[in-house]
């Protein structure tokens, strides 16, 4: 990959939003003049189910379709997956493991023998429960990412997103306050080891 | 410009064929003179015939001409001789022979 | 001025047909095709199209009403994968013989046996016989610049043509894309005005007669000349799109070809993953190529020929198991378009990629070194190979 390709991992469960996050990331992005992918692995989910999805992230055209296996960042929206899945499989060391639980990092850690590098936690349940009223993990796992991996800067990331939420929530404006509160949270309470 | 159907006959080169094998102008079967196929021929006696035109629609070639409501002799040129007129007629107005050629 | 935009593969190809406006489309859904007539259906309720938009209630309807829209006189486009386009078989056929210019998206989707729903090119390899035009996209941009050209490809050849992608990985990954501005893609390709059609009310026509065998020979004779004439029409479209947009399309990609010493030939999305491979080893100081083929049928057999001949050794890659023991459909024909030539490079095939098989940048490394040995042992070893299976002898 060319060095300056950001890639990231995304592992979920049929349902969560992953998959949507995966996109959004990609969709924001791109507001910011990347080039982008986002594309998940398709099989015959169930909600429920873990699933993956990918980004890669650059400034240049990426040529590579295929899946991701030495991802930069690695973010799992669901944290029982820890025990299922191998989340850390070929995560570089100089990036990082982004878990939304409300443990903190080194406890989770625990869980991910073998794994020596940054990990960082984000209680996106109770955030979503503070901002939204409701467990929507995905848009606190966003700027998590965006956060951790330092892909789009900040206010740059706060303003995409609020068009973007503008655009997809103008049949519900009453909910866009909610999510942009809960990038900011996000963002601010996120635990780093 | 169209090649019309009658330019075409099973001499014609790949090339001299339309796209697809369409067939540009109506009712090029007219051309086609299966009356030559026909064995035993069906003979109109139009003494006998109370032109009650029921053999016209059990034709299968749409070979009994009708015109102002009363039936004509036959169209040779496109009947196969296959008798059915002449089983249809309730009034012997229809022979079916042997033809001599 | 080009519109920058991310889209997924599906909505570039939703995106080229709304622009495009056509009259007639004829659908029914199959995974992973189903978003495009799903967001064309979105576009008609919207008013954004005059389509008529036809749900049917089987992939052989929806190929059948555009058979009859096509003859009627209308632009009719659909959109299909797998299992679908295998029901679409024997009116593939038909709607060739036919000369019916018909332009359908086809995203690629491995055949059942066992189910699977994910990419590999059985389904439009299988219809490579079909008298059918194909051409294929290694991007989001590639699919999306190839259904507008297609559409004036297939009505200037009076033959039907698929327009592939890669079922998932462009059909649902979403990348930037440039989009061209609807009113130059609405004057790119025109009205429809074909010479003849069945409602055109002062001459009659006939369509698909019976032909007997006296006729039927010629007629097929014909239908292949089409084929072949086929080629200087995708040249032509090619370089009236190349005037629109600056982006140049062939029958096939070279790729970092002019010095190399062995490459590779592939078809689609997983050519980009091989442009990586090339460009990672040719900084290690390794001469390697890649050609993309873009066109499948018409076969560019000289042309392709010619490149393939630059280098001492060629991998052919089939995302399609043909089972005939010789290798995959790729393989045969490219390999057969190098006879006549008198140095000809050693031709291996490796089929991959199989019913959503990843093939990575590493893949790619082994086979480009497996061509290197094959250079210095002269000798091509079994030429009828996989990549990226499980195998007990290895």
């Amino acid at each position: 990959m060319k060095d300056d390709v950001v890639e990231i991992r995304w592992h979920g469960r049929g349902g969560q939003g992953a998959k949507t996050a995966c996109l959004l990331l990609a969709d924001v992005a791109f507001s910011s003049g990347k080039y982008v992918q986002g594309f998940p692995e398709y099989g015959p989910e169930r909600m429920g189910a873990p699933i993956t999805a990918y980004n890669r992230i650059s400034d240049h055209v990426c040529n590579v379709h295929s899946n991701i296996y030495h991802p930069n960042f690695v973010v799992v929206v669901d944290e029982t997956l820890l025990k299922s899945v191998d989340v850390t499989s070929g995560l570089k060391e100089n990036g990082a493991l982004i878990v939304n639980s409300s443990k903190d990092p080194e406890e989770v850690r625990k869980e991910v023998p073998g794994y020596q590098g940054k990990i960082c936690c984000v209680d996106a349940e109770k955030i979503s429960m503070e901002t939204l009223g409701k467990n929507f993990p995905n848009t606190p796992m966003l700027a998590a990412a965006v956060k951790v991996s330092n892909v789009i800067e900040r206010d740059q990331f706060i303003k995409d997103m609020k068009s973007s939420f503008q655009h997809k929530f103008r049949h519900k404006p009453q909910v866009i306050e909610g999510n942009m509160k809960a990038l900011k949270k996000s963002m601010e309470e996120i635990k780093v080891s | 410009m169209f090649r019309r159907a009658q330019d075409i006959n099973e001499k014609s080169t790949w090339q001299e064929l339309t796209p697809g094998a369409e067939i540009y102008e109506p009712a090029t079967s007219l051309q086609v003179k299966t009356g030559d196929w026909r064995v035993m021929v069906p003979v109109f006696k139009e003494a006998q015939c109370k032109q009650c035109l029921l053999c016209v629609p059990f034709c299968p070639d749409n070979s009994i001409p009708v015109k102002d409501g009363r039936r004509l002799d036959f169209d040779f040129d496109h009947c196969k001789g296959c008798g059915i007129c002449y089983k249809v007629c309730k009034f012997e107005a229809i022979d079916f022979v042997k033809e001599e050629k | 001025m080009a519109i920058r935009e991310r889209l997924s593969g599906n909505e570039a190809v939703a995106t080229a047909m709304r622009q495009i406006d056509p009259d007639v489309m004829g659908a029914f859904p199959i995974t992973p095709s189903t978003e495009i007539p799903q967001y064309f259906s979105d576009f008609i309720a919207n008013g954004k199209v005059h389509t008529e938009f036809i749900p049917v209630e089987s992939e052989h309807s929806a190929m059948s009403t555009c058979m009859g829209a096509s003859a009627a006189g209308a632009r009719a486009v659909t959109a299909t994968s797998s299992a679908g386009l295998a029901f679409m078989y024997e009116l593939l056929w038909v709607s060739a013989s036919m000369r019916l210019p018909i332009t359908m998206a086809v995203v690629n989707r491995a055949l059942t046996g066992p189910i699977n729903i994910n990419n590999d090119h059985s389904d439009s390899m299988g219809a490579r016989d079909s008298g059918w035009m194909q051409i294929y996209a290694e991007t989001n941009q590639e699919v999306y610049d190839n259904f507008i050209q297609a559409v004036l490809i297939a009505e200037a050849c009076r033959l039907p043509i698929m327009v592939c992608q890669d079922g998932f990985i462009t059909s649902h990954g979403v990348s930037n894309i440039d989009l061209i501005e609807d009113e130059k893609v609405k004057a790119f390709v025109g009205e429809y005005e074909p010479e003849n059609y069945l409602l055109k009310h002062d001459n009659p026509l006939a369509v698909g007669p019976y032909g007997v065998s006296p006729y039927y020979m010629e007629i097929k004779r014909a239908q292949a000349q089409a084929m072949k004439d086929a080629m200087p029409v995708i040249r032509d479209v090619a370089n009236k799109f190349y005037d629109m947009t600056g982006r140049q399309y062939g029958f096939f990609e070279e790729y970092k070809m002019d010095d190399a010493d062995v490459a590779l030939v592939v078809i689609g999305s997983s050519a980009g993953t091989g442009k990586e491979a090339v460009d990672r080893l040719r900084s290690e100081g390794q001469k390697v190529g890649l050609i993309k083929l873009r066109v499948f049928r018409p076969f560019p057999r000289i042309p392709l020929a010619e490149a393939m001949c630059k280098v001492k050794a060629v991998a052919i890659m089939d995302k399609a198991e043909g089972f005939s023991n010789s290798g995959g459909p790729l393989f045969n024909e490219a390999r057969n378009s190098l006879y006549d030539l008198p140095d000809k490079p050693y031709a291996v095939n490796y089929i991959y990629g199989l019913g959503g098989r990843d093939i990575t940048v590493e893949d790619f490394y082994d086979i480009y070194r497996d061509l290197y040995v094959i250079c210095e042992n002269d000798d091509p070893g079994d030429v009828y190979r996989y990549v990226g299976v499980r195998d007990s002898r290895y």
